[in-house]
């Protein structure tokens, strides 16, 4: 039988990453994440984990190092959010283009300025684009098993791309919930042999790692990532599966409720997908047709899968906890109107933009977005293709 | 130059799996002023083989003696620091003309 405890978000990160039997851990200090290293850094110190904890001088290094570290074929972990990850930016491409296995936590926390330490996912949408495969949590015990498939995913020998796991800030990192933990044996099983990656840095065997490509090369390793994220398609599914088995947790590219005959149906990533749900229970009850969707895959993006789930819906609400300044809508949004252009039967579809700063979405709101949804599958017109809910005019 | 791969014949993330690959980079094609040694005041001191940033110097050894000094013109990018460090001025900076 499986171990049960009480785990923040945070702690939930460190035992799996203990579990995962990592290598090579380097990170530096930011709210809300600080407490996934300072945890790792007790295991470390009293002998429970055997890894090399690297104390950086900032993200950008902490990125490096593990970076590095993993083309050695170590199995590799960081940690940041917010500022670190923006600070980390430049090496987020190297990671992918060097086709490190590196898995990092994101606890989501909104950019400066304003200075802000609350959750809203600015940071690692500003990231989508730099190679990496992101993952989003809607819970703690999610939290906690995303590690595993993480490695899972990223150590895959056709992907071998790093993988972010995303976390909302204090809504999840700092929130204490019950979690069942997997077995070190049956953890030890799922997971990868190593090295983690398949041409490791040795002495014996001298090769040119993180080398120039100019015009006449660049363009095939770039074709190369876009292969392996097309690869990852197929893997992650495949990952999550496995996973289900293994923990008896139903694991899915997105976590669906009453979707099937709804006419109204929100995608949302993290937490949010979380109070999504409870209020379409709600409302179901009272009998409106409403359901909702919860994200858990964000990059590469499951077209497929989604357009089969979302294809009977009379109206989709994207809900984008960030912005994307200047552009015609957030980027959930944008991805979610791109999937359906060709599609025969198309959705409404319209945007919802909350929860900036770590603001609340109240059950209250949440439920007006849903009457909102409603009133657009009634009228068949959308009054404004992106709302802003919970701000002050 | 050899005929170019395509992304699905080539190692993944930019690896090169064979060592000193660099050598076979021509870089003595970036220079304007090319070093030439005048071997009569040259006293093989080696100073410019350890200045070198692109080991471009060459020495034959003999008995742990230097008894040569010479440039390899296929990597030397004309920098001049050998010119600059050589004690006895037996380096000079030529302006090559291509």
């Amino acid at each position: 039988m499986a171990k049960v405890i009480g785990l923040t978000g945070d702690e939930a990160v460190a035992y799996a990453v203990k579990q995962c039997d990592v290598d090579v851990i380097a990170a530096y200090p930011i709210t809300p994440q600080t407490v996934i290293v300072e945890t790792l850094g007790e295991f470390v110190a009293n002998g429970e984990l055997d890894a090399e904890m690297v104390h950086v001088e900032s993200e950008h290094s902490a990125l490096s190092v593990v970076t590095a570290a993993a083309l050695t074929g170590a199995r590799v972990f960081t940690a940041t959010c917010s500022q670190g990850l923006a600070l980390m930016f430049e090496i987020l491409y190297i990671t992918s283009g060097v086709r490190a296995p590196v898995v990092m936590a994101v606890a989501n926390r909104a950019l400066s300025a304003p200075i802000n330490i609350h959750a809203d996912h600015s940071d690692s949408m500003g990231a989508r684009d730099s190679g990496w495969i992101q993952l989003y949590a809607e819970n703690v015990q999610e939290v906690y098993d995303m590690i595993f498939m993480a490695y899972k995913i990223a150590e895959n020998r056709d992907v071998l791309l790093p993988t972010m796991v995303c976390l909302d800030g204090f809504t999840l990192t700092h929130t204490l919930e019950r979690v069942e933990m997997l077995d070190d044996e049956v953890a030890k099983k799922y997971l990868p042999p190593k090295p983690t990656y398949p041409y490791p840095i040795s002495a014996e065997k001298p090769a040119t790692y993180g080398s120039l490509a100019l015009p006449d090369y660049y363009f095939e390793f770039k074709m190369q990532q876009q292969d392996a994220m097309n690869k990852a398609k197929e893997v992650i599914p495949k990952a999550m599966e496995e996973f289900s088995k293994v923990s008896g947790r139903e694991y899915d590219q997105f976590k669906a409720y009453a979707i099937e005959d709804a006419d109204v149906i929100t995608v949302a990533l993290g937490s949010t997908g979380g109070t999504m749900r409870s209020v379409a229970r709600e409302l179901r009850k009272q009998g409106y047709k409403v359901g909702s969707l919860t994200l858990r895959v964000y990059r590469p993006f499951p077209a497929e899968a989604l357009m089969e789930a979302l294809s009977g819906a009379k109206v989709i609400l994207a809900m984008d906890r960030t912005l994307s300044f200047g552009a015609i809508g957030g980027p959930l949004f944008e991805d979610l109107r791109t999937l359906f252009y060709d599609a025969e039967k198309r959705p409404l579809i319209a945007d919802i933009v909350y929860g900036l700063g770590g603001r609340d979405l109240t059950p209250a709101e949440a439920k007006a977005i849903f009457k909102y949804g409603l009133e657009i599958a009634k009228s068949g017109r959308i009054p404004e293709l992106v709302k802003y809910v919970g701000v002050r005019e | 130059m050899s005929k170019l791969l395509g992304w699905r014949k080539i190692p993944i993330g930019t690896i090169i799996l064979e060592a000193g690959s660099t050598f076979e980079v021509r870089t003595g094609d970036w220079r304007t002023f090319k070093p030439v040694i005048d071997h009569n005041k040259c006293t093989r001191c080696g100073l410019c083989y350890y200045y070198c940033p692109d080991g471009s110097i060459t020495l034959e050894v003999k008995d742990g003696k230097i008894v040569k000094v010479d440039i390899d013109y296929y990597h030397c990018k004309g920098c001049a620091i050998c010119e600059g460090i050589c004690p006895v001025k037996a380096i000079t900076m030529v302006e090559e003309v291509k």
